[in-house]
């Protein structure tokens, strides 16, 4: 293709995302679109599918049985969000095998929020309430997003994490409502999940480098820094109602602005963990690593059986 | 050994009266598998009543680059659609 039909296309490409026209998987993208898309999609997904190690961590000893189904459900529902969005990602034409063996190699980053540990019942409140109220706020805008099948796996995924967030507060608003160590223990789960949440909304925008090109291609609707914002100003008021307190001495209501100004973010810590250096990365790649090995010989019993009962089938045609 | 699952699209009837929608699709091993993945990562909130799989490299599908040729003969045939067709307003429920 000449230069000039490439760009060609490449504007009929832009004037169908200006029009809220929706790309499909086997339309004519820019290369960068393909590969912006593939990198994000994965990275979601990879998210989903880490994040169920935290959580999965309490399952077995959650403390009522009604607490225990509800976070079984959460945990198969967050399988589930990786795998609507690991198959819109193999839509752009990159196998299934590739994207583990990015997420493996630690090539594929997910997000770092998953790198913290879950050391007190208290923290699976904290994840509900906190980090799938951030997620919520993040993934709402992704439902318009350009690209049809992410747009679509979102719709489904926004859906259903609602109930992750109610499962949480209502976790966290029992605790704060019981005896005083319950309550110290919502509170110490508050303090140290909190700064976390807020870097979950990514980089502020001075450094966010996808930020632009992302806007334009409407895979991003709204800056970190907007998104931040507006995650702060619902959160607050849902913890001054079940009495716990914010950990940042700097959060203030801003009358002029309609908004809570807040403390600085050590985003120091943010790209530690990032590059490898949380509490956990070690152990939550190895545990991922080790399911998908130990896990071949699952794999291909299964195919040799599909193989056997095709075989057989045909045999018999015969 | 390299033995990896085949790629499968999942369609779902959402209740009867309904037709079966693509809803995405999953890797399994066999067509049985396929259905209950389906069922687990597709229907977990009761979203239907009857799922079709089908193996993803049995579909034919258009393609977009030539939309211009393929679908061209439909547009120009207004006369397919009956606001083409003039009535005198006395005409009621036609």
């Amino acid at each position: 293709m000449s230069e000039k039909e490439v760009k060609n296309l490449e504007e009929i490409f832009e004037q169908k995302i200006a029009r809220d026209e929706k790309i499909e998987p086997k339309d004519w993208m820019p290369e960068k679109y393909r590969q912006t898309h593939i990198r994000q999609i994965s990275q979601h997904a990879h998210s989903e599918i880490v994040g169920m190690l935290p959580e999965g961590n309490w399952i077995t000893r959650a403390p009522s049985l009604r607490r225990k189904v509800a976070l079984l459900a959460k945990v198969q529902d967050e399988a589930g969000h990786g795998l609507y969005l690991y198959s819109a990602c193999e839509t752009l034409g990159v196998s299934r095998e590739e994207l583990y063996d990015q997420l493996h190699s630690g090539k594929a980053k997910y997000s770092s929020i998953f790198n913290y540990p879950t050391i007190t019942w208290a923290d699976i409140g904290a994840i509900g309430w906190l980090v799938d109220g951030a997620a919520i706020i993040n993934q709402v805008p992704l439902c318009s997003t350009s690209y049809g099948p992410y747009a679509r796996a979102m719709i489904r995924v926004c859906k259903e994490e609602s109930f992750h967030q109610r499962q949480g507060f209502e976790i966290m608003m029992t605790l704060a409502n019981g005896t005083p160590e319950q309550k110290e223990m919502a509170q110490d789960a508050l303090n140290r999940w909190w700064w976390p949440s807020l870097m979950m909304l990514g980089p502020t925008d001075a450094e966010s480098i996808h930020t632009e090109q992302s806007m334009k291609w409407k895979l991003k609707r709204k800056t970190n820094d907007e998104l931040r914002q507006q995650f702060i100003d619902q959160t607050v008021p849902q913890a001054d109602l079940i009495g716990l307190t914010i950990p940042d001495p700097d959060l203030k209501w801003n009358e002029e602005r309609g908004s809570y100004d807040f403390g600085e973010i050590d985003w120091d810590e943010f790209w530690q963990v990032v590059k490898g250096h949380g509490p956990c990365n070690r152990e939550r790649m190895n545990a991922r690593v080790s399911a998908w090995e130990e896990g071949t010989w699952v794999r291909d019993a299964a195919m040799a059986y599909a193989k056997k009962q095709e075989d057989k089938k045909l045999k018999q045609a015969i | 050994m390299k033995n990896n699952w085949p790629l499968w699209e999942v369609f779902v009837r959402s209740k009867n009266g309904l037709e079966h929608r693509h809803f995405g699709s999953l890797h399994a091993a066999d067509a049985e598998m396929a259905l209950e993945n389906a069922r687990d990562v597709y229907t977990r909130r009761n979203e239907g009543v009857s799922i079709w799989v089908v193996e993803s490299k049995h579909i034919t599908a258009s393609n977009p680059d030539d939309n211009g040729e393929f679908f061209e003969p439909a547009q120009d045939k207004v006369y397919r659609h009956p606001t083409f067709y003039d009535l005198p307003d006395e005409v009621k429920h036609m």
